[in-house]
């Protein structure tokens, strides 16, 4: 018999895989069109997204930017598909400032706006060094200098209030927290009073920025200004909250939970008419608060009882542990809370305060139904209105929804990040 | 301890309040103080008011605004205009914040008399009316019978239309629709064969069609809408100012004095008595109002008299491109009737 048995001596050389299973068409074959049903359904998504691009990318494209009026779009066009987006460069600065901020002026917001990178930077990303926090610091009152204008002692006087209330609490509140705060209040208030007088003395005929009123503000300027400052506001109160209706102290939970719930049980439209409606009355005609001023309270005091909520969420979620062991390092309660459990409970709660900023945001443009001008507000009122413009609408509510989604998409990545960040378990 | 305090700033603040309200100085004396009219305006409606790529504020009711303005301040651009929506314009007015409102609101009993304002006159006599197709064929609304109509839901225009339908005895289909931009395009689709709502509404939404002269408005107007501006009650010498100023306009109209020719005609007194008592130079009819002799001069300087406001906003020139219609002068058939200023 003879001896059939095959030993290879030697490999053999690598073949290449089949064609069938490699490169685009395995990947089609494994996404696309892996069963019967699959693959019609991928045929139908490609026709329906071939129908949207057919129609949207003509329009996109063969759009008109140099015209002055509606009118003058269709006679280019020759009823052609195109949109007319020579209204968003007819009215750009309408659209971004308003219109009534002052034209030479613009200069002066985007400053801020500058600015307003580097004072977020440290607050943001933490790897930076911490002494920028000192411009972050004094950040809002150059902003604000910057965009009213008016007399420079007005900032100063805050910052100095500010800085004063800040040193005396430094100063007691190691011995005693409550002392440290109601003092530095006082600090604070007194400071203020006497800058006010300084400020009415000093004040000059011609400050060094002209001012400007907060009824001339409009356009995405208003609503990142709108943005910026009530989350930025909100968040501290929101924690404030959020212990407060932790607290074993009957009064000051009792004010904290009836504070949240009435103001969750109120639509935000509705805080907004009482600003600008309700407010009037109670003020006589010709000194009322800041109009600014009174949707920023509004706002603030929306969204904190929302983040005080989510940020309840992230203490309840910490296990009793935490607590337990804060206390048997001998730590009292403000120390117990900055050291040991609110940078716990932030770090669940990022997700959840991301989502009501991002949600803030966009409800800045409710203040369109208040008659300010916002972007919503200035596209609504004066440039739809108008004689050259009334008829275009997705042109400008496109790109209305292309700067929301711009900025809103940035917050949410950032949120992401710094969840990848923080994680500090082995998963 | 604090809290007392603080309660004690509280009524404090309170009664500085209620002193302002109660020691208010006249409206005009206010305003002269300010320098200033506060005029409150729509947002935006296309020819009454809206304002420019420079941000000038320009329109049918801000004419107003100015005129009155002028005839006080003695400036057309001493008015800050106070932007207003359907839902703050009479808190706005009540409050206190505007000195006036010029808003395309329509006269009404209970505006006039439950909210406690005055309707100093009317500056445009709207109504609501049909607009159809050319090719429909339609001339008349009476032509309408079994028409499917685009018609805003949860408005007097609903109502009205089914009145006006069922007293002449036909049928129609009703399209409900939220917002005028979603009826434009109900319509341009061809959802519906006619589109309902306000004249001058109508002819704005026409004007900005790719053709509209394919479109036609029908000259039944089957419900009244007297649009005009208003004051606070309380203050009667104020309405007083604001009451003539417009009748100036419209007087001036009526008597062929223009902004052209007002130089001339106020210049010395002429040969009609009444065209002088007008401009000043005879009577002392601004002395009445508080003002000087000129007031209604320069009222109509500022932006024209009503013909030239209504021509250069809201004319057959422009391109909302509204007959005068019920808004012309009574000699020539419309309601425009001033007083006679005497």
């Amino acid at each position: 018999m003879a001896d059939l048995s095959f030993v290879r001596s030697e490999m053999l050389p690598e073949r290449a895989p089949p064609a069938n299973e490699v490169g685009i068409v395995k990947w089609l074959r494994t996404n696309l069109f892996s069963t019967w049903p699959n693959a019609l359904l991928t045929v139908a998504a490609f026709y329906v997204i071939y129908l949207v691009l057919a129609g949207v990318l003509p329009w996109l494209f063969g759009g008109v930017w140099t015209t002055s009026s509606l009118s003058e779009c269709r006679e280019v066009l020759q009823g052609d598909v195109g949109g007319c987006f020579s209204v968003l460069t007819e009215r750009w600065n309408q659209l971004i400032y308003g219109f009534k901020y002052p034209t030479e002026l613009y200069w002066r917001p985007n400053l801020a706006l500058v600015l307003l990178a580097f004072a977020a930077a440290p607050v943001l990303f933490f790897d930076l060094p911490r002494k920028l926090l000192l411009f972050t610091a004094i950040y809002p009152f150059i902003a604000y200098w910057l965009v009213w204008g008016g007399p420079i002692g007005v900032p100063v006087t805050a910052f100095v209030g500010i800085l004063g209330a800040y040193l005396v609490f430094e100063r007691f509140s190691a011995s005693n927290f409550a002392l440290g705060a109601l003092g530095g209040v006082a600090t604070a208030f007194v400071l203020w009073f006497i800058g006010g007088y300084l400020v009415d003395m000093m004040a000059s005929e011609n400050p060094l920025l002209t001012p400007v009123a907060s009824r001339d503000l409009g356009g995405f300027m208003l609503n990142l200004m709108l943005g910026v400052t009530c989350v930025s506001l909100s968040i501290p109160l929101g924690i404030a909250l959020a212990l407060g209706r932790q607290s074993s102290m009957p009064l000051i939970k009792g004010v904290c939970v009836i504070f949240i719930e009435f103001i969750r049980g109120v639509p935000l439209i509705t805080l907004l008419f009482v600003a600008s409606v309700m407010l009037a009355y109670f003020f006589p005609p010709d000194a009322t608060v800041d109009l600014f001023l009174r949707v920023v309270i509004m706002i603030t005091l929306f969204s904190s009882a929302y983040i005080a909520e989510v940020i309840r969420g992230g203490l309840a979620a910490l296990p009793k542990g935490q607590y337990e062991a804060a206390d048997s390092l001998g730590l009292d309660y403000p120390q117990a809370m900055r050291f040991i459990i609110l940078p716990q409970a932030l770090k669940i709660s990022i997700p959840g305060i991301v989502n009501v900023a991002v949600g803030l945001f966009k409800d800045t443009t409710l203040v369109s139904v208040i008659s300010m001008f916002d972007l919503v507000g200035m596209i609504r009122g004066p440039i739809l209105a108008s004689q050259e413009w009334n008829g275009v609408y997705w042109e400008l509510l496109g790109f209305a929804a292309l700067l929301f989604f711009v900025v809103c998409y940035g917050i949410s990545q950032y949120s992401q990040w710094l969840e990848r960040r923080l994680r500090t378990d082995h998963r | 301890m604090k809290k007392s305090a603080f309660l004690g700033a509280l009524t404090v603040a309170g009664i500085a309040a209620s002193a302002a309200v109660a020691q208010d100085a006249s409206t005009v004396d206010q305003i002269k103080e300010r320098g200033k009219l506060n005029c409150g305006v729509t947002t935006g409606l296309v020819g009454f008011a809206a304002p420019d790529a420079n941000g000038q504020w320009n329109g049918f009711d801000v004419g107003v605004c100015r005129a009155v303005a002028a005839a006080v301040l003695g400036d057309a651009n001493a008015v800050e205009f106070v932007p207003t929506t359907g839902k703050t314009r009479f808190t706005a007015l009540a409050s206190g914040e505007i000195d006036m409102l010029a808003r395309n609101t329509t006269w009404t009993f209970s505006r006039d008399v439950d909210l406690k304002f005055e309707f100093v006159g009317v500056n445009y006599y709207d109504g609501q009316g049909f607009m159809v197709p050319k090719e429909l064929g339609a001339t008349s609304a009476k032509e309408l019978d079994g028409a499917t109509v685009c018609i805003q839901t949860g408005t007097t225009t609903e109502l009205n239309l089914a009145d006006f339908f069922r007293a002449n005895d036909m049928s129609y289909e009703p399209v409900p629709i939220e917002t005028n931009a979603e009826a434009q395009q109900q319509y341009l689709a061809g959802a519906c064969d006619v589109y309902t709502t306000d004249a001058s509404g109508l002819a704005a939404t026409r004007a900005t069609f790719e053709d509209p002269s394919a479109h036609v408005l029908l000259p039944e107007i089957i419900s009244k809408e007297p649009l005009g501006p208003l004051v606070r009650h309380g203050d009667n010498e104020w309405g007083d100012i604001v009451r003539w100023t417009l009748n100036a306009l419209i007087a001036a109209e009526e008597l062929g004095v223009t902004s052209a020719n007002i130089g001339e005609l106020g210049a010395s007194a002429g040969a009609n008595p009444e065209i002088n008592r007008l401009l000043g130079t005879e009577g002392t009819l601004g002395e009445m109002l508080g003002l000087d002799a000129e007031w209604a001069k320069r009222a109509i300087m500022a932006g024209g008299n009503y013909g030239e406001l209504f021509a250069k906003n809201i004319g057959e020139d422009t391109p909302i491109a509204l007959a005068r219609g019920l808004n012309a002068q009574w000699t020539e058939g419309g309601l425009l009737y001033a007083p006679p200023f005497r």
